[in-house]
């Protein structure tokens, strides 16, 4: 689809290579992950069981999983090695080679801890709260994917460093800004996860310890589940600020106001756990609402971003002619799959920013917490404005990272592709979102509790669900069939790696954005304000720790 | 740095509407008393079933109280005791619950009844059930294998 004939920059082929194993892991993960979910969806439907002993709980694990940690960690790391390497020049041996070491370890912890879940060994969910207690490899799988996802990290920020030491005074590269602002927020959140991993659900599986504290470890884990969703948020903004425009022939609004937004991410993303946790004891409510309003400080980067999206949209289109208020939307590409797949992505963020609002304020949450509302917001949040902004992503960054085409084909079923996960996520998400305000729990095998009238209702959009995740299940074979063609049979040739420039090229980004004293400081000052007291009062004040239970069905 | 005249101005509009909706919720919470529920008495999670007022589980009329009537819950996988209760219509009722084991949901299906039940820690809520019929509770946190078969029931009754 590409007609620009202006000269390309290409990733160089050894970092090409190391991006494409991870995009290997990602869809493959995808493939398994996704027929999870449709398995999922149609036993809760009522109308089918598992077969050969399979539990429902232990594919829920495996969907969770797959599709929360192992897709979204290794796509993210993949595309901001690529994008690193392509804004700054390349990696050297040195971070090469610690991309590549990073990448393995990641792979190990994963098949370590996907071998536990296929054992029975470990039917936890993602969240994996205590008091159910998982076979320690599990758990020692999970430490090693964060480990690897700090190594794979740290080969962008040496390249990151380098450039900037070989370029001083200078602001560096938008997009390799964008990339080491996720991957430091991302090594800042993981602490959380490592320390109750490490310190608290490790030597409780291995028998070392005999309780654990189950407070500490649900806070120390959302001091990270929070932050991980602004981890999988922000490439998706790299490729709506700095790539989409000059997909579709504009230029970036504004340079320093993209990077003043991520600096906000990073600051308003960690210490806002406790949203999580609103309806939990054990809590001071004073504390649960300071959070809350930390929380609600990333609407400001989130209009920002909204305005420059649109801003971008408004002026391309001004100048190809279009009048009127609106005439510049129809001047879009809408042939152009690279622009429409993520394109439909930012529509449905509209929707599911407005249930994030619902959700993380205090008492409404008391209606939705727990509830399938929740599946179905993250469903529209990640399942929807990420990961259709990665498939955008990917069909032309696969074959940039190949040496070879997305053609006239393959764009068509690509804009079909998108097309279809819509129509899927409409019924499916939609109909988990009005279960929720029902009551209809998540994570939840199929049941008519007791031939209750109330649970009675939620038959209908189960089976909605089910039909919507049939179609999903068919977007996820399109994205395979598009994936394995531009990785392995596309004509050879070039596709670009589109990087957007400034409308306002004299204009230079503040210096003082890349003072990573004065965030890093600011954010851990944040960090120690919102969590210190609260988390000394959880331990001070804590009951007599809970033994390990396995309430699952083992094989 | 340079912000266009418009974006200042779409900024200054949505940041206050952001400081309205906060007010509104946190006007909420502490002045009307709508906090979500953040009950802080401990318990130990191995003998609650001997303990007040834990071991007998159920509803009881109390005085000199600002409620009428407590209804204690105790969960564990895969049940709720009691499995089914009534309460009179119009009565204001403490929901007081823990759980013997793992983490369960207490949620009262179409209320605003929604907690969390962690071991060691008491959940409570006050309400007042001001329409008649079945109402059912769900686990809505996952538990184990029965975790979707862990249910219990409140009638409320005139």
């Amino acid at each position: 689809m590409v007609t620009s004939t202006a000269a390309k920059v290409k990733v160089d082929p050894r970092d090409a290579k190391l991006s494409m194993a991870h995009f290997f892991v990602a869809f493959s993960a995808l493939a398994l992950g996704g027929l999870m979910g449709l398995l999922q969806t149609l036993v809760r439907s009522g109308k089918w069981e598992l077969p050969w002993g399979i539990d429902y709980y232990q594919i829920l694990t495996v969907h969770g999983v797959l599709m929360g940690l192992v897709l979204t960690t290794f796509f993210i790391m993949g595309f901001q090695y690529a994008a690193v390497s392509r804004t700054t020049g390349g990696h050297s041996n040195a971070a090469r080679r610690t991309g590549w070491i990073g990448f393995w370890v990641m792979l190990v912890g994963t098949l370590m801890a996907a071998t536990m879940v296929l054992l029975k060994e470990a039917s936890v969910l993602y969240t994996f709260y205590a008091p159910l207690k998982a076979h320690w490899i599990f758990y020692l799988g999970l430490t090693f994917v964060i480990v690897g996802s700090w190594i794979d990290g740290a080969a962008q920020i040496m390249t990151y460093a380098r450039w900037r030491r070989n370029n001083p005074g200078k602001p560096s590269p938008l997009l390799s800004f964008m990339a080491v602002i996720n991957t430091v927020m991302w090594i800042i959140a993981t602490l959380g996860v490592a320390a109750t991993v490490l310190f608290q659900l490790l030597p409780w599986s291995l028998g070392l310890v005999p309780t654990v504290n189950v407070l500490v470890s649900r806070t120390l884990f959302w001091y990270f589940g929070h932050p991980l969703v602004y981890f999988w948020l922000l490439p998706a903004y790299m490729c709506w600020y700095a790539i989409i425009p000059k997909i579709i022939g504009g230029k970036i609004f504004s340079d320093s106001l993209a990077r003043l937004s991520f600096i906000l991410f990073l600051l308003f993303s960690i210490p806002v756990g406790f949203h999580h946790q609103l309806t939990e004891p054990g809590i001071d409510p004073a504390w649960k609402f300071f959070q809350v309003i930390l929380t609600f400080m990333v609407v400001i980067p989130s209009l920002m971003t909204a305005f420059s999206l649109f801003a971008t949209f408004e002026r391309y289109g001004r100048s190809k002619g279009a009048r009127g208020l609106f005439g510049w939307f129809k001047v879009l590409p809408w042939g152009d799959a690279r622009f429409i797949v993520p394109f439909i992505g930012m529509a449905a963020f509209i929707p599911a920013g407005a249930g994030g609002i619902i959700n993380a304020s205090n008492q409404m949450d008391q209606v939705v917490h727990n509830t399938i509302w929740i599946t179905g917001h993250f469903h529209l949040t990640a399942a929807t404005s990420v990961v259709l902004t990665f498939f955008g992503i990917s069909y032309w960054l696969v074959p940039h990272l190949t040496g070879r085409k997305l053609t006239k084909a393959m764009n068509k079923l690509a804009i079909i592709q998108g097309w279809v996960w819509f129509i899927g996520m409409a019924f499916m998400s939609g109909a988990m979102h009005f279960q929720g305000l029902l009551g209809g729990p998540r994570r939840s095998a199929f049941s008519t509790y007791g031939g209750s009238e109330q649970a009675a209702e939620w038959i209908p959009y189960q089976i909605a669900q089910a039909v919507g995740g049939t179609i999903l299940f068919l977007g996820i074979i399109l994205v395979l069939i598009i994936f394995v063609n531009l990785a392995f049979f596309a004509p050879k040739g070039e596709e670009e790696f589109p990087v957007a420039e400034a409308e306002n090229l004299e204009e230079k980004a503040p210096m003082v954005f890349e003072n990573w004293k004065l965030w890093l400081g600011i954010a851990a000052a944040l960090i120690l304000f919102a969590y210190t007291i609260p988390f000394i009062d959880i331990i001070q004040n804590a009951p007599p720790g809970s033994k390990g239970f396995q309430t699952w069905s083992k094989w | 740095m340079h912000m266009h005249k418009l974006e200042r101005i779409w900024l200054i509009f949505g940041t206050s509407c952001l400081v309205i909706f906060l007010t509104v919720i946190g006007v909420s919470a502490f002045y009307l008393g709508n906090k979500p529920p953040s009950c802080l008495t401990t318990v130990n999670p191995e003998t609650v079933g001997q303990e007040k007022p834990f071991n007998e589980p159920g509803l009881h009329k109390v005085d000199g109280k600002d409620w009428e009537y407590e209804l204690v819950f105790v969960a564990s996988t895969f049940s709720y005791s009691p499995a089914q209760v009534e309460v009179p219509l119009g009565a204001k009722v403490k929901v007081i619950a823990t759980t013997k084991d793992v983490i369960h949901g207490f949620e009262v299906a179409g209320t605003n009844i929604n907690m969390m039940l962690e071991p060691g820690y008491i959940s409570e809520y006050t309400t007042t059930f001001n329409k008649a019929g079945e109402y059912l509770i769900v686990c809505n946190e996952y538990c184990g294998a029965g975790h979707h078969l862990m249910y219990s029931k409140i009638e409320v009754v005139k």
